[in-house]
């Protein structure tokens, strides 16, 4: 067969998918119009942009809005504050889902298998507003934290308001939120155990404990190996919208981090460069990260995002 | 066969129903706290310490408050608008760009794919997005919420995995019998992937309903407000005022708890009740989303 050029097999690929093309259009233009453009309009990093010139006309600046941030005070406390509070996130909530997976898996008795998953489930499906509404009210002096505090011999103070107690309050709550609903995932992997193995191993005189280190472990390691890699992906890129209905200034010292903070001098304070800057740096290490965690996970265990 | 058990074995059995009967108190007590709390008599309340189990007493004029003030209920008509309204446009155009991406043989599917992907991995941050709202004139209407949020992409990938899933030769068929693909797509690939749009539907629901950030940045008019941007109000900024008129200012406080409570209650029990019939849907979402590819 004579090989077509590339014009000719677009011209008979389009007359073929013309249909098909047509239907992924407002698909196409909804990519470009809300997630291109805002590319685009990244660009007022390197400009000085107020909203009466517009992006095009705002005058290039070049790193300025960058060294700003890199050189300002609260550099190096957004980096340490946003790295922490996502290792403690990993190190502390990584583990839970498994944990309570391995225990589940281990319940004979159907029915109180599916109360304890529907009902570890159920604070996933609280909206994050209520779930702050609830901290921040079981936070207060007179709260209910405050109250337990008090039945074990403690003083009653704002916890919230203790910089000090920020992050664990943060990480704790998240792992309430989200244990049961990130086992499941584990469970299904679990499921997968071949069951002849456990047979084989107890007949081989192994004990529950040596069991689990020997099958079911190595059984479901590429799903966790697989989950640590992506979760690694987005160390940078903590959300900031929990963090914006936490923390007060008087936990700003270990509770802002880069997205909480451009927030701030973005929306709140309208410093549009600036913010943007600071937004396009965070964005471009998410990148690496991802890119990094994701070659990983495809060569380690074949799965990755795309 | 039955392996007999070992005394350990046993031990453990038993040790592993207690822990996790004690995980379940510590998913479910809050919420219980919330309930019977907002159920209390707000003056017994606020003298009372430590954990409670039944409510003190039993009063209801806390919700006859919160029911009584027009912004709570403003507020759910906005979002059921936003809900309705928008998991329509979601899901039309989730499955346009999933039944896409599920066709083979198409030239310039790859390069669209790259377009599409691309975006998971970089953005241009909250700030130009905001301004392109702006630009779009989307800022200060609902639109705003419903537009430039119809496809998550994640989502739509969970779809296209489940549309390809489907045998070629129905739609070939269909094709060779002269349908057009949106008639395909509406006639044939949609009804056959009724359960995977279920949670389609769930996923963008359950987004929708939890969002406010963008309604608490674009959105100025309070009689437009969605509901969580309503709760963040009275939850977060203790802005009860309202509600607790006529109150004498000694008891706002205790009053204003109740009616916090109250507020979580009426904003969260009916997720939490059509939950459990729908979890089935929930779950078979994370598995198709673990076993893309």
């Amino acid at each position: 067969m004579k090989k077509q050029s590339f014009s000719q097999r677009a011209k008979k690929d389009f007359r073929r998918n013309r249909a098909l093309y047509l239907l992924v259009l407002p698909v196409l233009a909804f990519y470009i119009i809300f997630h291109y453009k805002p590319m685009y309009g990244a660009i007022i990093a390197f400009k000085d942009y107020s909203p009466g010139t517009g992006i095009a006309a705002s005058p290039w600046v070049g790193l300025a809005n960058f060294t700003r941030f890199f050189s300002g005070p609260y550099f190096a406390r957004l980096i340490r504050n946003t790295l922490l509070l996502s290792l403690y996130s990993l190190l502390f909530g990584f583990p839970a889902p498994i944990i309570l997976a391995l225990l589940l898996n281990e319940v004979r008795n159907k029915k109180f298998k599916s109360v304890t998953q529907t009902i570890t489930y159920l604070p996933h499906f609280i909206s994050m507003i209520v779930v702050t509404g609830m901290i921040s009210n079981f936070c207060l002096s007179n709260g209910l934290f405050n109250d337990i505090i008090v039945l074990f011999g403690g003083e009653r103070s704002p916890l919230l308001q203790n910089p000090n107690l920020y992050r664990t309050i943060y990480v704790a709550s998240s792992i309430w939120q989200e244990v049961g609903w990130g086992s499941i995932i584990y469970l299904s992997a679990l499921s997968g155990v071949d069951a002849q193995l456990y047979e084989a191993a107890s007949i081989d005189g192994a004990g529950k404990w040596k069991q689990m280190l020997n099958v079911t472990l190595p059984g479901i390691s590429p799903t966790i190996i697989t989950m640590l890699i992506l979760k690694m992906g987005s160390l940078m890129s903590l959300g900031y919208e929990k963090t914006i209905l936490l923390y007060n200034a008087s936990t700003y010292e270990t509770a802002d981090i880069i997205s909480s903070y451009t927030y701030r001098v973005g929306l709140l304070d309208q410093d549009w460069s600036y913010s943007t800057a600071i937004g396009l740096f965070n964005s471009v290490i998410n990148c690496v990260l991802l890119v990094i965690s994701n070659r990983l996970s495809k060569k380690l265990s074949d799965t990755s995002l795309w | 066969m039955k392996i007999k058990r070992s005394m350990g074995e046993r031990i453990f059995g038993v040790f592993n129903y207690i822990i996790l009967s004690l995980i379940m108190l510590l998913c479910f007590y809050p919420v219980w706290y919330v309930l019977v709390a907002s159920f209390s008599d707000s003056g017994l309340l606020m003298q009372h310490s430590g954990l409670l189990f039944k409510s003190l007493g039993f009063n209801t004029d806390a919700y006859v408050k919160v029911f009584q003030n027009p912004m709570i209920l403003r507020g759910y008509a906005n979002t059921l608008f936003i809900l309705v309204v928008g998991v329509v446009f979601d899901i039309i155009m989730t499955s346009l760009g999933a039944y896409f991406l599920s066709r083979k043989n198409v030239m310039f599917k790859k390069p669209i794919i790259i377009l599409i992907m691309f975006t998971m991995f970089f953005s241009g941050g909250m700030i130009p997005f905001y301004l392109n709202l702006k630009d779009l004139h989307l800022t200060k209407t609902l639109w705003g919420l419903i537009i430039p949020f119809m496809i998550s992409t994640y989502n739509m990938i969970i779809l296209r995995t489940s549309f390809e899933s489907l045998p070629d030769s129905l739609v070939e068929a269909a094709q060779i019998d002269g349908a057009s693909h949106f008639k395909i797509l509406g006639r044939i690939v949609l009804p056959l992937s009724k359960a995977i749009i279920a949670v389609m539907v769930l996923y963008y629901g359950v987004g929708i309903w939890n969002a406010w950030f963008w309604a608490s940045a674009i959105i100025r008019d309070r009689e437009q407000y969605p509901l969580q941007v309503i709760l963040r109000e009275i939850l977060l900024q203790n802005d009860v005022g309202s509600m607790s008129a006529g109150v004498s200012v000694a008891d706002q406080e205790a009053v204003g708890m109740t009616i916090k409570y109250a507020t979580i209650v009426v904003a969260t029990v009916p997720i939490l009740c059509v939950y459990p019939f729908l979890q089935r849907y929930f779950t078979k979402g994370v598995m198709i989303g673990a076993v893309k590819e």
